[in-house]
């Protein structure tokens, strides 16, 4: 989120597209309650399904899964035709008027520089203009015909609303509806919030489904104001956290990334990470990477990294592949390239695509290590549940640890929520059994490596036995020094350059902020981002002062928000060029002559001037991007794509199928299905009463939704003779489950493209374990391909058949 | 006359009130007796109280655990009640169906209690020691690790990459787990490595 959830309440139109707040986070969504009662805020819903948000909302609208682009662009081009756009922010605050180098262009559904072989692009077409100055060329008339302004307007004239309906399936007068609500928040003071979950993320292009949303959200000035902004609806209690400390294949904590083999030394990596400003005066903040890679480094390897050795460079892993995410870790496993695996709290049998294939690979691993509080079907992948889990185990070699972990009541710590607040907890209760904390186990199994690596040698022993990990009881390092580390200490007395009797930062200290970082070794930082959240002041995370000066959401002396306490991100584009808040009534920052004050953390320098320094401190533009130069995989603009398996061919561009750079294995491409003879469109979802596999371990929770069921319309039932509570097959190209038929009024038959598109609706909760009945899940059908950029399986569209079926007895 | 009932006169009320139950044990001592018997005592009374989140999504709503016994104090605690936080400015005080019923979750019946192991080709779990399996599974590592990490590429350039054995990190675990993770992976040179950002 760049804002949070306190603060939806200032809103004025929430939009809910691509999740379902009022199941998904019912409390959280009652800030959308809030902001409806208290402000006359307006809320709408676009799904495939009549969720619970939906039931609420003012305006609902149906789309087919798969086309929110189509929808999107579609409101873009409404906004612009129409004018509803907030000019001011747009001029001063995005890269409108930047110029688009020749050469650059968009046809039949392609981007210049696309190889089919490679399904890639090459993309240095897709790059500004740069003057004999050194900075990017622009025209604030916005007249050149190459400035991103004029592309994009050409780039979205085909999404007309009667091309949206076609694609989407939205009726016109009801997209035309949410389109002219939506376009009266250009108004300087009203704002609009984007609320999304895995609704967006789980497609082929799901990072261009954000970013569509994100331009809109840039073209009617509501970005960094209160009521305003992106904000991800996350799914789980710290999957914020793990993704900022890095728990992924390419990260280092705090968005820094791991080198790749073509950065063979420190100065090669750091030579383009130097983030040299593209317009005059301009922060680009990241000019301070080498502050946070060395403290990371130092962090990681204590005396060991020294100025000499790169700060031990050469212990980083160097990638060879632009990841080992999921996907490509079940696609080694399948191909017998992998040994061992650990399963911390995760149950990737239920979670990832393809299921026949994941069972096949995991029974290829030598050894499997599971670590959980309850029981889960990974941890039990070797034992036959009959239909549920058909599997010889006596034909499965692989050794399996299933090692019991505590739960969240009996550990102390902090969790990052969607908002970005760290928040501290404690434990309240004895764990079960012989039950440990993850970070017991860990440290566990690190001493026990180092020992063996300090016993008998080994290939590249250096980086364990050299990892700093001088903790009071090495055995079981406590979450206050860890997180003391998450922070950052000073490792040598820093002295005033201009007066060396005086010392600037007190050696064993730690750093108050990430702003006094060093990239000379005397400071070390696990997680810059976090810097802040344990320093000489205390634990900040553990801040309990619930008091919200003026009303304003923003509970500032409330735990600790990354970074810095900084409760809206980018909040400095809450003011005019001039430094006046666009909406006085929801004042968030203003310049005062001197410097920026008001009721959040600025985003910015506190003395940068307004007319000067750009809001968007983080790019080396000082602004947002509507175009998005070479960064993302698959286009500088977010363009219509059907997913893999569609019930129509793309409108745009026949020939396409899917997006045309998402990475597809190798016999995974063989295992999509096609309309013919998959004609239903399905989709996967959550329910309100159950978070995941977990609460069918929860007797309340089992006891609520007991049983897998699939959700179908009233049409689709009469047409295949099915009825509700009857039992049904549905199946893929890959698999196929049993489910009991709810029949609904929350799904209705689309019109796409002249076509009668059905959805079924598929929910996930249900497995071989725990307190509910045995069931199925959606991953026994999905297919195995990724998001061209960050490879979120695609679990929200693919094809399915269905049939009536007589059900076992009961 | 419209009189407002001010706090001071609805407490001199409640003071008389006492009165007439003071009078009652005075005269109808076995009945007062036997009557609050009947009356099941306030059930977090004598309760420890301990903050903490809720472990579901990432609104992330503030909870009060009460356990008998107190952790902090070194005893044996059993968590007996969990409710949402009032003071807490999400979610002040409410919870949602998955929330309101987390205690079923910490005292479920299939929390894993002790290490198992399942060895090849078994179709049963054992319980093993923590000492067998942290031992072995360490020994496992470290001869997949020397058999398998890259230390140079083709081209001679240092990659100390380990791309044979991986890890899934939980996203419900907390920050500070999160980095000892970080750590450990990290430092082995592991690069299959991976979080539930994605599903």
């Amino acid at each position: 989120m760049t804002n949070s959830w306190t603060d939806i309440k200032n809103t004025d139109l929430v939009v809910i597209m691509g999740g379902n707040a009022a199941e998904a986070q019912p409390c959280g969504f009652k800030w959308v309650t809030e902001a409806k009662a208290n402000r006359g805020a307006k809320l709408i819903v676009v799904d495939p399904r009549f969720t619970r948000s939906a039931s609420v909302a003012d305006m609902y609208a149906p789309i087919r899964q798969g086309t929110d682009i189509a929808f999107l662009l579609g409101v873009i081009k409404y906004c612009i035709d129409n004018d509803k756009v907030q000019w001011q922010y747009t001029k001063a605050f995005t890269n409108a008027s930047y110029i688009i180098k020749e050469g650059f262009g968009y046809q039949d559904g392609l981007f210049t520089g696309y190889d089919e072989a490679k399904r890639d692009y090459n993309r240095s077409t897709w790059e500004y203009e740069i003057g004999p100055d050194g900075f990017v060329v622009a025209d604030d008339t916005l007249q050149h015909p190459r400035c991103v302004w004029n592309l994009l307007k050409k780039h979205i004239a085909i999404y007309t609303p009667e091309t949206v309906e076609r694609i989407c399936g939205t009726p016109k007068e009801k997209f035309l509806k949410v389109a002219q609500m939506i376009s009266e928040c250009s108004s300087p003071t009203k704002t609009m919030t984007s609320m999304y979950a895995l609704g967006w993320t789980q497609h082929s292009k799901g990072s261009q489904n954000i970013r569509c949303m994100a331009m809109l959200q840039l073209i009617l000035g509501n970005i960094g104001v209160r009521g305003g902004g992106m904000n991800a609806l996350r799914g789980h209690s710290n999957i914020q956290g793990l993704t900022d400390i890095g728990l992924m294949s390419n990260l280092i904590p705090g968005y820094l990334t791991l080198p790749t083999e073509r950065e063979p030394t420190f100065d090669v990596y750091m030579s383009t990470r130097g983030f040299k400003p593209l317009r005059p005066g301009q922060m680009s903040y990241w000019q301070n990477y080498k502050k946070f890679f060395v403290s990371f480094l130092k962090a990681m390897y204590g005396p060991a990294a020294t100025a000499e050795n790169g700060f031990a460079y050469d212990y980083l892993p160097k990638l060879d592949v632009p990841a080992y995410d999921v996907l490509r870790a079940f696609e080694l496993m399948h191909a017998g390239k992998m040994n061992g695996y650990f399963c911390q709290g995760f149950n990737p049998l239920l979670s990832f695509p393809n299921r026949k294939k994941l069972t096949a690979a995991l029974s290829k691993l030598k050894w499997l290590v599971t670590m959980d509080p309850l029981e889960t079907e990974t941890s039990r992948f070797w034992e036959n549940h009959g239909e549920f889990n058909d599997v010889d185990p006596s034909k499965i070699q692989t050794e399996v640890f299933q090692l019991p972990t505590t739960c969240f009541a009996e550990d102390e710590g902090s969790l990052t929520n969607s908002g970005r607040w760290l928040q501290w907890h404690w434990a309240g209760g004895t764990p079960p059994g012989e039950s440990k904390l993850d970070s017991w186990i860990m440290a566990q199994l690190y001493l026990r490596l180092k020992a063996l690596y300090q016993k008998e040698g080994g290939k590249v022993p250096e980086p364990i036995v050299n990892l700093d990990w001088r903790y009071k009881d090495p055995g079981e390092p406590s979450a206050q020094e860890l997180a003391k580390e998450l922070n950052g200490s000073v490792l040598e007395d820093v002295l005033d350059p201009n007066d060396p009797t005086k010392v600037v930062l007190a050696k064993g200290k730690q750093v108050v902020s990430f702003a006094v970082l060093r990239d000379d070794g005397k400071t070390a930082c696990g997680c810059w981002i976090y810097s802040g959240c344990y320093n000489e002041a205390g634990n900040n995370m553990a801040r309990r002062d619930n008091s919200d000066p003026d009303d304003t959401g923003a509970f500032s002396k409330w735990a600790f928000s990354w970074p810095v306490s900084r409760r809206i991100l980018y909040n400095r584009a809450s003011a005019d060029i001039n430094g006046k808040p666009w909406d006085p009534t929801r004042k968030l920052l203003e310049w005062n002559g001197t410097a920026w004050t008001g009721y959040d953390v600025p985003d910015i320098a506190p003395g940068a001037k307004p007319d000067v320094v750009g809001p968007f401190i983080m790019n080396p533009e000082g602004t947002a991007r509507l175009f998005t130069r070479g960064m993302m995989r698959d286009g500088p603009f977010p363009a219509h794509y059907e997913p893999f398996e569609a019930p129509i061919a793309n409108v745009i561009a026949p020939k396409i199928r899917g997006n045309p750079v998402a990475r597809v294995f190798k016999g995974d491409m063989e295992q999509f299905g096609d309309a013919k003879e998959f004609p239903y469109a399905a989709t996967s979802y959550r329910l309100t009463e159950h978070f995941h596999f977990w609460t069918k371990h929860v007797q309340i929770n089992a006891s609520l939704q007991p049983e897998f069921f699939v959700e179908i319309s009233e049409q689709l039932a009469k047409e295949k003779n099915i009825r509700s509570g009857g039992w049904v097959r549905v199946w893929s190209k890959r698999g196929s489950v049993k489910a009991k038929a709810v029949v609904t009024k929350r799904i209705t038959p689309l019109i796409c493209d002249g076509k009668t598109v059905h959805i079924v609706g598929i929910p996930l909760h249900w497995g071989f374990t725990g307190a509910a009945k045995k069931g199925f899940g959606p991953n026994s059908l999905t297919p195995y391909v990724g998001d061209a950029n960050i490879e979120t399986p695609e679990y929200k569209a693919f094809l399915v058949d269905i049939e009536p079926i007589v059900g076992p007895v009961a | 006359m419209n009189m407002e009932l001010s706090r001071r006169t609805f407490l001199k009320g409640a003071s008389a009130g006492l009165a007439g139950t003071t009078i009652g044990a005075l005269g109808f001592g076995e009945a007062e007796t036997a009557y609050a018997a009947a009356i099941r005592p306030f059930k977090l009374a004598g309760t420890t109280e301990t903050r903490n989140t809720c472990t579901y999504c990432s609104v992330a709503c503030g909870i009060i655990m009460y356990s008998k016994g107190n952790l902090a104090k070194g005893e044996k605690a059993d968590i007996i009640h969990i409710e949402g936080d009032v003071d807490h400015p999400t979610n002040r005080g409410t919870l949602c169906p998955k929330g309101a019923a987390l205690l079923d979750y910490v005292h479920a019946e299939t929390r894993l209690k002790y290490p198992m192991v399942r060895k090849p080709g078994s179709d049963k779990f054992e319980r093993v020691s923590w000492d067998y399996a942290l031992d072995r599974i360490a020994r496992l590592m470290k001869d997949d690790r020397d058999r398998n990490i890259v230390e140079k590429n083709n081209d001679g350039v240092t990659v100390n990459r380990w791309t044979t054995t991986g890890f899934l990190a939980a996203s419900a675990t907390t920050n500070e787990t999160a980095w000892a993770t970080y750590k450990v992976v990290r430092s082995a040179g592991m690069v299959v490595f991976d979080n539930q950002a994605r599903v």
